[in-house]
């Protein structure tokens, strides 16, 4: 049961104020992402008890809910309706709220088939950095109405507003779904993918390790088999098990706590980076990697670079390194005014990602 | 804005030095042809239309219009319906029809990177030997240009499936007001810092010029089918709608049209349509052999369940080109039966819509005006064309009376006053009704942070806070406010 909890006043009452006292605010959610980009300091604001679903019918693909609503609340709904975040957004505690999910904007293995968070993202309510409460976008799938406000608040890690409230697309859970698994050489394995990407196979999630390609297939049965056949591998037993602990991280690689753990994101096609290649794990059909690495920061971000990718320190803090990849100087400065357009008394979320604003 | 003529003959000069001859725009009979967009109630000339062919030009032409504090107003093919192309009086029009070439095609990272000019229908005919297309197929899809579908982040008949603009292109460059060129997104699944990419997108030239898209390409599918099922009732035909959503199958087109929507196209297009039926529907399914006889059995199930009349399935390609030309073509057809039409393109959640046809009918025996109803089902978009005649005085006005009081409805059931086809200058009034002073001040927080001195394409999309307020004192005071109960300020 998802308690029906509206705080809006409260929240609303403190953004005012943090306006007034020129008061830097720290917007927490469930504090299962606290790992991720900058620390701030401001006084926290706690969202989590701000909960409900404020609309759900299946047949509009749709759900409106508070933002301090749990993910795993919405993900049981969701599933007893047949229904699913497409975006498998990752879970990494019991406290994981919907809210967290667009701030962060982070999604799951099937990302590069299903679409994005914010490619799910329909609207969003906010407490303006004018310290109002507006709507924008909505529960419909088309809406051209105004700027896309909903979709640039998707990642903006808390800096443009506080999420009061969000709608998702949502979709209908495939029918069938089989894993296979290939011990594969990187090289060999990485061209597969690239030839399944070009072809109508229903994958639906990648992931490379240890050796071994894993390949999720979702879809009607018949197609399913008859790509098991096309594909060949072994299916893989328990295969929920091994993409959830994939999704939430509790996969065994993601268990070292030594070194950093970076995340690096390129173009599909860009070939494996051989000397980052040793403590990695590669999913999203080649253009998310994974990798532990002590190797200077200025080292990883130009091998980024030459792949044309980006690199960000997704866990573990480097002391005078900011977690998130380092913006173009013009595109900088574009940010820069947009953050003091939408938040002009600096309260929201300061240097959260990017040191200072 | 009033300007004095010095400042023309200056800008004129400055061009001169940026672009040839040919390039620039002056004379009256040549200002004609870009006097509107798609949306031709509303006409204006420019001071010039400028017709650039590199971007080195159009940075040149920007910083040279923002020196000067000249309005800019980008153009593609100009087939937009809300006048977001008008141009301004005192203004330039910048036309990005000559950026016309498709620069690159990526078969394994599936994408391409065109210049804003490229017609969006000739993306996908360049890519379809390699078994791919472009998914987002507005109905102008033969005219209009990808730098505009950004601009107004176009949709299409399949774009519950497959998405929107804003779904399928990865990267843009974009001009912004002082000159700089900015590149915005990759051909990565993400970028670090704000999805500028998405706030871009749908924002009718306000923010910035689009000079390069790079769009996503999909993969063709290997089978596809049509159906077509006919309604007695408008109702069953909406409940028939939900109910294939809610099993779980999503078509990749899934279009209604009601009795008068259909005799216009079927006269125009001889597509095959019932013309008794109250509504028809068109089903496209699309996937593997395998998949789509198995959803075709599926979704007939249900049509059935949900008293469809005929369910047709067609035979071959041909028949299927021909049931989508019929709708695809419906304003032409009702063109043909109306001296005018007005284009609405409000959206709503789904399970409102017989409420809302029947608001509609209501409306149109107020206003005793016509109405055609095509309809994006699958996706909510309503495209009600409210039939006129523009030669009787005081019809276009009721014409657009009765379109408000729709998009007003649209509203309220908590839909949007415009789906796909944009603010422009049409829809300002009504964006007063959507958006209370909270929104609006953030809209125009973002405006000032890439356009501080509102050059680009001004007094489009975005209301002011004044012209809200006015709108909202002046209903109220003729006491014709169409919903009274919806909060305003």
């Amino acid at each position: 049961m998802i308690a029906d909890n509206d705080i809006t006043s409260t929240l609303q009452e403190k953004v005012v104020a943090a306006i007034a006292d020129q008061q830097p605010l720290n917007i927490m959610g469930g504090g299962s992402k606290a790992f991720y980009g900058n620390t701030t300091t401001g006084i926290p604001v706690q969202v989590a008890p701000h909960t409900g679903i404020i609309a759900y019918e299946p047949s509009e693909l749709c759900i409106t809910a508070r933002a301090g609503t749990r993910l795993q609340d919405i993900e049981a709904l969701l599933a007893a309706n047949g229904q699913m975040l497409a975006f498998e957004p990752p879970c990494f505690s019991p406290d994981s709220t919907i809210g967290g999910v667009v701030a962060s904007g982070l999604a799951g293995p099937a990302r590069p088939w299903s679409g994005s968070v914010r490619d799910h993202v329909l609207g969003v309510k906010l407490i303006t950095g004018y310290g109002k409460v507006a709507s924008f976008g909505g529960q419909v799938m088309k809406n051209v109405a105004g700027y896309d406000i909903s979709r640039l608040i998707t990642g903006s890690m808390g800096t443009l507003g506080l999420i009061l409230e969000v709608s998702l697309k949502v979709m209908p859970r495939p029918a069938t779904e089989l894993t296979l698994t290939l011990d594969l050489p990187s090289q060999e394995a990485f061209e597969l993918v690239t030839t399944m990407r070009n072809s109508t196979l229903p994958l639906s999630a990648t992931c490379y390790f240890d050796g071994c390609l894993y390949l999720r297939l979702s879809g009607v049965a018949s197609h399913v088999v008859a790509s098991h056949r096309k594909i060949g591998g072994e299916p893989l037993n328990n295969p929920d098990q091994f993409w959830e602990a994939l999704r939430n991280q509790t996969h065994e690689f993601f268990q070292q706590y030594d070194r950093p753990l970076w995340r690096l994101s390129f173009p599909s096609s860009a070939n494996v980076i051989s000397r980052l290649e040793g403590n990695s794990l590669i999913e999203w059909g080649g253009s998310q990697r994974w990798v532990y690495t002590n190797i200077p920061v200025n080292l990883i971000r130009n091998i980024a670079h030459k792949g044309e990718g980006h690199a960000t320190v997704y866990r573990g803090s480097l002391p005078g390194v900011n977690p998130f990849h380092p913006l173009q100087p013009n595109m900088l400065s574009v940010q820069q005014r947009l953050k003091q357009a939408m938040d002009p008394h600096s309260i929201f979320n300061i240097g959260r990602m990017y040191k200072d604003w | 804005m009033k300007t004095s003529a010095a400042p023309h003959n200056l800008l004129f000069q400055q061009l001169a030095d940026i672009l040839p001859q040919d390039a620039i725009l002056t004379a009256k009979e040549d200002l004609h042809p870009y006097e509107c967009d798609g949306l031709t109630a509303y006409r204006h000339l420019p001071l010039a239309v400028v017709l650039p062919t590199t971007t080195e030009q159009v940075q040149l032409i920007v910083k040279t219009c923002s020196r000067l504090k000249i309005p800019v107003v980008a153009r593609g093919a100009g087939t937009g319906l809300s006048g977001g192309a008008l141009p301004h009086e005192g203004g330039i029009v910048l036309s990005l029809a000559r950026f016309k070439q498709i620069m690159e095609i990526d078969t394994v990272n599936l994408h391409a990177r065109v210049q804003p000019g490229v017609r969006n229908l000739a993306i996908s005919q360049a890519v379809d030997h390699l078994g791919l297309f472009y998914a987002p197929d507005p109905s102008s899809q033969i005219a209009c240009s990808i730098g505009g579908n950004v601009a107004e982040n176009s949709g299409g008949v399949h774009c519950l499936k497959y998405g929107l603009t804003v779904h399928n292109i990865l990267e843009i460059k974009v001009v912004t007001i002082d000159g700089e060129l900015l590149i915005i997104g990759n051909d990565r699944l993400d970028t670090p810092g704000y999805d500028l990419l998405a706030l871009m997108t749908g924002s009718e030239g306000m923010l910035g010029i689009v000079v390069e898209v790079l769009v996503k390409l999909t993969v063709k599918p290997e089978t596809v089918q049509v159906l077509m099922a006919d309604f007695a009732m408008v109702n069953d035909a909406g409940d028939a709608v939900a109910a294939i959503i809610s099993k779980g199958i999503i078509p990749a087109g899934l279009e209604m049209m009601d009795n008068p929507a259909l005799r216009a196209a079927e006269d125009f297009i001889h597509a095959g349509y019932p013309i008794d039926a109250n509504a028809i529907l068109l089903c496209e399914l699309d996937g593997t052999e395998d998949e789509v006889s198995e959803q075709v059995a599926r979704v007939s199930a249900i049509l059935k369940e949900y008293r469809a009349g005929t369910i047709h399935i067609a035979k071959t390609a041909a028949e299927r080109a021909r049931l989508w030309a019929g709708r695809k073509a419906a304003f032409p057809a009702v063109g043909r039966i109306s001296p005018d039409y007005y284009c609405m393109d409000g959206t709503i959640p789904r399970k409102h819509l017989a409420h809302v046809l029947q608001k509609i009918n209501d409306f149109s025996q107020t206003y005793a005006l016509g109405v055609a109803n095509v309809f994006h089902a699958g996706d909510g978009n309503l495209h009600p064309l409210i039939l006129y005649d523009a030669n009787r005085p005081g019809e276009l006005e009721k014409a657009e009376r009765f379109g408000a009081d729709i998009l007003a409805l649209c509203v309220k059931v908590g839909g949007s006053i415009t789906g796909e086809h944009g603010v422009g200058h049409e829809k300002l009034d009504s964006m007063c009704v959507q958006f209370g002073e909270a929104e609006l001040e953030v809209f125009h927080a973002v405006k000032r942070a890439f356009d501080p001195d509102e050059l680009l394409n001004p007094g489009k999309a975005v209301p002011t806070l004044h012209r809200c307020a006015e709108l909202g004192a002046m209903h109220v005071h003729h006491g014709q406010l169409s919903h009274p109960e919806l909060p305003r300020f």
